[in-house]
């Protein structure tokens, strides 16, 4: 099974306009990795791709998942509208996640998140923790009003985080965090999601760094691999592209041209 | 009885329903969802003579019940859609329709001539209508001399029947269709993609990194339906219709029209169960509506023509 209705089970608004949405389902028994997405169908008739959203959290034994949408649009916006006790349209789990088979026991990781990218790199961090691993989360927000998941990620990780404005944690963005008080620690594998400064950033620096991964987002439609729109440039081969959907949405630092 | 099966040149369909050239890659994505064997046939994605990457992205934007789409024409290359594709495709009960497309009347006849020697091509669409690539494409289906003289062209080496794609992107589409016909096409599917636009209000710039993309989805069904009616009072060859359809009813729709069969594009995105699902629901629909059979629906639409 790779579509169901699934019920809402809580939506809870975050911030201004990031809403925590829980739903439940049997999909749920699919989702496993990290860094996947699910691909909700919002609820009005005449908005007909569907949103792809990252899963950001996912609990076998309660048979739900957690994502948040930032309502930013006619879909995002309808979805984040909609009450608890109905049901959601959902495909999915999708897409490549985050792989941290290779980490041991006692081994460090770092998560580099920047505003509505930041969900899929939670579910990471509870699976790493689960894993035996330290984790460092650095997180950047444009301003503290729109901080979100502050408490979660300090359940599970050492968090620093960044504000545009200074408003909240170190004034500036996560680099300026990364380049200052963390400079010199080393960790065994990097995982970032983020706005494309930030992804572009993560691709560069860490491009050498034998296990660093960064997830990207493109204008999607089908998001399962058939229609071709959400190509990404590979940088071993500038004529050469792959699809953000199914080859990834996580690749390589420095695989592919941000 | 089969009520659902359809004859046309080269493809004895077990339904009408098949997914559109564009829409459904290769098959191999949506294999994973369900059994291809369901499907009436499969246009798979157009195929060029040399692997092509496509343009730069963003490649797609949605609109008010639609979307717009600049891929242009990503694709492995012949010699992969041959040795790896169709094989692939080969495994499942249904028609394989190949989309071919070129930026010269040389590659359109080249591929044409080698692909329809695959013994899993059970006919050829012709892509005279892309509007997202820079050379070939709609440049050949929007002057009727050319449209003839490309038609003429593939048929005299193609070894199975050849459909040509139309686009609505004209002034008279039944020029066009009357041109192909003339220069010998076996059968025409239609309509492509609605070239549009749309600006992003912040970088007050288009959307899309082509510019202008196909529109496509519900949005345009009326587009369709009206030029497929028009196209099928003008013509005596067979209309594969597609634009926009979404559900049963639209099927049916597009018959009555004057279409014999049917592709669904765009609603692969949304439900990617789509196709089988319209399959499931024909028969109970026509009973609701008094239809005995598809190829009597189509019998009834050509004899309504000729009354008037």
């Amino acid at each position: 099974m790779k579509q169901e209705n699934m019920s809402i089970v809580e939506n809870n608004r975050v911030t201004k306009d990031v809403h925590e949405i829980i739903l439940r389902g049997k999909l749920v028994a699919e989702m496993k990795t990290p860094g996947q997405f699910i691909n909700i169908k919002a609820p009005r008739e005449d908005l007909i791709l569907r949103r792809p959203i990252s899963l950001a959290a996912i609990d076998q034994h309660n048979q739900t998942c957690t994502v948040l949408i930032r309502s930013e649009g006619q879909g995002t916006k309808s979805i984040c509208e909609m009450k608890v006790g109905s049901s959601l349209d959902v495909m999915g789990p999708l897409g490549h996640g985050f792989n941290y088979d290779f980490l041991n026991a006692g081994e460090a990781a770092l998560l580099i998140g920047g505003g509505i990218g930041i969900p899929p790199l939670f579910e990471l961090a509870k699976q790493l923790v689960d894993h035996g691993i330290k984790v460092t989360s650095v997180l950047g927000f444009t301003t503290k009003d729109a901080i979100f998941y502050e408490r979660q990620f300090n359940e599970y990780s050492e968090v620093f985080i960044s504000t545009d404005d200074g408003s909240y944690g170190t004034h500036g963005t996560v680099a300026t965090l990364l380049s200052g008080q963390l400079a010199d620690k080393t960790y065994s594998a990097i995982y970032a999601c983020g706005p494309k400064g930030l992804n572009r950033m993560v691709n560069l620096n860490y491009k050498d760094h034998p296990n660093a991964y960064v997830s990207l987002e493109e204008r999607m439609a089908c998001g399962m691999g058939a229609c071709a729109a959400c190509v990404c440039q590979r940088q071993d081969d500038l004529s050469k592209n792959e699809k953000v959907c199914d080859h990834g949405p996580v690749f390589r630092a420095g695989e592919m041209v941000i | 009885m089969n009520r659902l099966k359809v004859s046309l040149p080269g493809l004895e369909l077990k339904n009408p329903i098949m997914p559109a050239s564009g829409c459904f890659g290769f098959g191999e994505e949506f294999a994973n969802y369900y059994d291809l064997g369901v499907l009436g046939a499969i246009m798979i994605k157009a195929t060029t003579l040399e692997e092509r990457y496509g343009n730069p992205t963003p490649r797609v934007a949605e609109t008010p019940s639609g979307m717009l789409n600049a891929i242009g024409l990503q694709n492995p290359g012949l010699d992969r859609v041959m040795n790896e594709k169709l094989p692939f495709l080969s495994h499942y009960n249904t028609k394989i329709i190949a989309n071919v497309a070129g930026s010269s009347e040389e590659e359109y006849v080249a591929v044409c001539a080698e692909i329809s020697k695959s013994p899993y091509v059970h006919a050829i669409e012709l892509n005279i209508s892309c509007p997202n690539v820079k050379h070939g494409g709609i440049a050949f289906g929007t002057d009727p001399e050319v449209a003839y003289r490309l038609t003429k062209a593939v048929k005299a080496v193609s070894k199975v029947p050849v459909y040509v794609k139309l686009s609505p992107n004209v002034t008279d589409i039944v020029v066009i269709a009357k041109a192909i016909e003339a220069a010998g096409a076996d059968g025409i599917t239609m309509i492509n993609t609605l070239v549009g636009m749309r600006i992003d209000l912040r970088t007050r710039k288009p959307i899309l990194a082509n510019q202008t993309g196909g529109l496509s989805g519900p949005a345009i069904k009326p587009v369709a339906i009206r030029m497929i009616h028009q196209v099928s009072r003008a013509v005596n060859i067979p209309i594969i219709g597609m634009g926009g359809v979404m559900n049963v009813d639209d099927v049916l729709e597009m018959i009555m029209a004057g279409a014999s069969a049917v592709a669904i594009g765009t609603a692969n995105f949304s439900d990617p169960y789509v196709c089988p699902k319209i399959i499931d629901s024909l028969e109970k629909r026509m009973d609701e509506l008094g239809i005995v059979s598809i190829e009597q629906l189509i019998k009834n639409t050509r004899e309504a023509r000729y009354e008037k």
